[in-house]
């Protein structure tokens, strides 16, 4: 199939790339631009592991087409923050044991980050809500509640 | 896990679309927000030629209230319909029930055209358009039609759509008065699709009687269904009268082939069901005496 031009902004620079319209938004993270932090764990939409940040809303970036992002702003979890420079949901993540493998972390961080920006003081039924899209197969989530609630506490 | 290849188009006008779609015929799809196209596409459930995207479509999006309706725009998100206070104050019940939609992450991407095309018989937005009586705007190369949501859900995944066929808009009645709204569901964890579930409408009549209701049905039959049935014994009564786990059973009492899976049989849906439809009524009811 004929491949499409697109243009992004993927963590603040410009990307352009030709793609197959089959290609999703994850895979071309991953492929075409190396950011290899956003992982794949279904590629079906159900695990979460590859949210990213489109346009600032948390999307599965398995479920959008790369094709679909042209025009838009893309943050992953490499935007978020830099090693010696965590972002507040980084550094709770670590703080509080939110993370023991950390193939399921970059989703739940992206969609942490998204979510306490949309609401800053959380109860914990929102919180338990707000990380039902993200699947973990080690923590046994109380750790990340820990530290989601940490970070709600932390950034002002 | 990866799609088969397509082509794809990304019209930027209906007019556009309509013409890519007839152009292309039963080998091409329309894609929306993609929340249960792509993984369909994904898991190779379906092969199509070309994609025709909508989402770069501004008529498709938005609302408008327009005196004793309000109409949503295909392409408007499950996120903006959710956080819409228009939407609330109007249908309440369209508001009530987005939360139970997936989560946050597939409500920013997933349109309410999209769910009702797609007409998966547990889903949430299709109950609430057969219940209230929404209207389904469509277009196609033989012009604008409107579609009763009654009429529109023939199958599990079926639709009165023709192929090439465009929904557009949903229109949806809205109740004044004494009115009280609920939805009740039960999934095995938050976000899946239910087990069962029900939405319930209800007005008073100025003496305290059931002036009219609707309950809407999902996850109890091939389609969302709508217990007529159970509506038309109540109409009419005071309500404080209803017994609310005899509506919830009279409500099942009408359904054909409630579905047998791993995660319930027939019988075990038909007693969530019931349960659902009860506690939908009770907190209808409430609000429609109490605010
Ligand atoms: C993990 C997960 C959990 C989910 N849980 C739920 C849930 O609990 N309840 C629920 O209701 N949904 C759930 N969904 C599905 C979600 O609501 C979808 O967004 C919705 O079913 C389809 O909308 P869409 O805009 O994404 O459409 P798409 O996936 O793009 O399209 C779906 C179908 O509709 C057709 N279509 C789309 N728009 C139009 C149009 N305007 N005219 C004609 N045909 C059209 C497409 O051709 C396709 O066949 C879930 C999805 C995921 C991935
Ligand atoms: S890889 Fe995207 S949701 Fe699992
Ligand atoms: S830390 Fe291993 S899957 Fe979550």
């Amino acid at each position: 199939m004929d491949e499409i031009e697109i243009e992004t902004r993927v963590n603040g620079l410009a990307r352009r790339g030709r793609v197959e319209p089959r290609l999703t938004l994850a895979d071309y993270l991953r492929e075409h631009c190396h950011l290899t932090g956003t992982h794949l764990g279904c590629e079906h939409g159900v695990c979460g592991a590859c949210t990213v940040l489109l346009d600032g809303a948390a999307v599965r970036a398995c479920l959008v087409l790369a094709v679909q992002a042209d025009g838009a702003e893309v943050t992953t979890i490499e935007g978020l923050g830099e090693p010696d420079a965590l972002s507040p949901v980084q550094e709770a993540f670590r703080d509080h044991h939110g993370l023991q493998c950390g193939f399921c972390t970059p989703g739940f961080v992206v969609s942490v980050t998204a979510f306490l920006r949309d609401n800053p003081d959380p109860s914990d039924d929102e919180i338990r809500a707000g990380l039902s899209g993200n699947i973990c197969r080690c923590t046994g989530y109380q750790g990340i509640m820990k530290a989601v609630r940490a970070a709600a506490r932390s950034t002002p | 896990m990866k799609p088969a290849p397509f082509a794809y188009h990304a019209p930027s006008s209906l007019d556009e679309a309509v013409a890519l779609l007839a152009e292309h015929g039963d080998g091409a799809k329309v894609l929306a927000g993609g929340q249960s196209l792509v993984p369909m596409l994904a898991l190779r459930l379906a092969v199509f030629d070309h994609l025709i995207d909508l989402g770069r479509i501004p008529e498709l999006r938005g609302l408008e209230r327009r005196g004793g309706t309000i109409r949503l725009g295909a392409g408007t998100t499950h996120a903006a319909v959710g956080s819409s206070a228009e939407v609330a104050e109007a249908v309440p019940l369209l508001s009530r029930a987005t939360p139970f939609i997936g989560h946050f992450q597939i409500r920013n991407r997933g349109t309410i055209g999209g769910a009702i095309a797609h007409a998966d018989p547990a889903a949430e937005y299709p109950a609430v358009a057969l219940a209230l009586e929404a209207e389904l705007e469509t277009v196609s190369p033989r012009g604008q039609r409107t579609i009763p949501a009654a009429d529109f859900f023939t199958g599990t995944w079926t639709t009165a759509l023709a192929d090439d066929e465009i929904l557009t808009g949903v229109t949806f009645p809205v109740w004044g008065g004494r009115s009280g709204h609920a939805i009740e569901e039960l999934a095995r964890r938050h976000g899946d699709f239910a087990v069962a579930g029900a939405t319930v409408a209800l007005e008073l009549d100025d003496d305290g009687r059931v002036g009219r209701c609707a309950i809407g049905l999902l996850g109890l039959g091939s389609t969302p269904e709508r217990a007529t049935a159970a509506e038309a014994t109540v109409t009419g009564t005071a309500i404080a009268d209803v017994d609310a786990q005899g509506v919830g059973e009279a409500a099942m009492a009408v359904l054909r082939s409630v579905p047998a899976d791993l995660h319930g049989s027939a019988d075990y849906r038909r007693r969530v069901g019931a349960a659902m439809v009860a506690r939908a009524w009770r907190r209808a009811a409430q609000e429609a005496l109490h605010g």
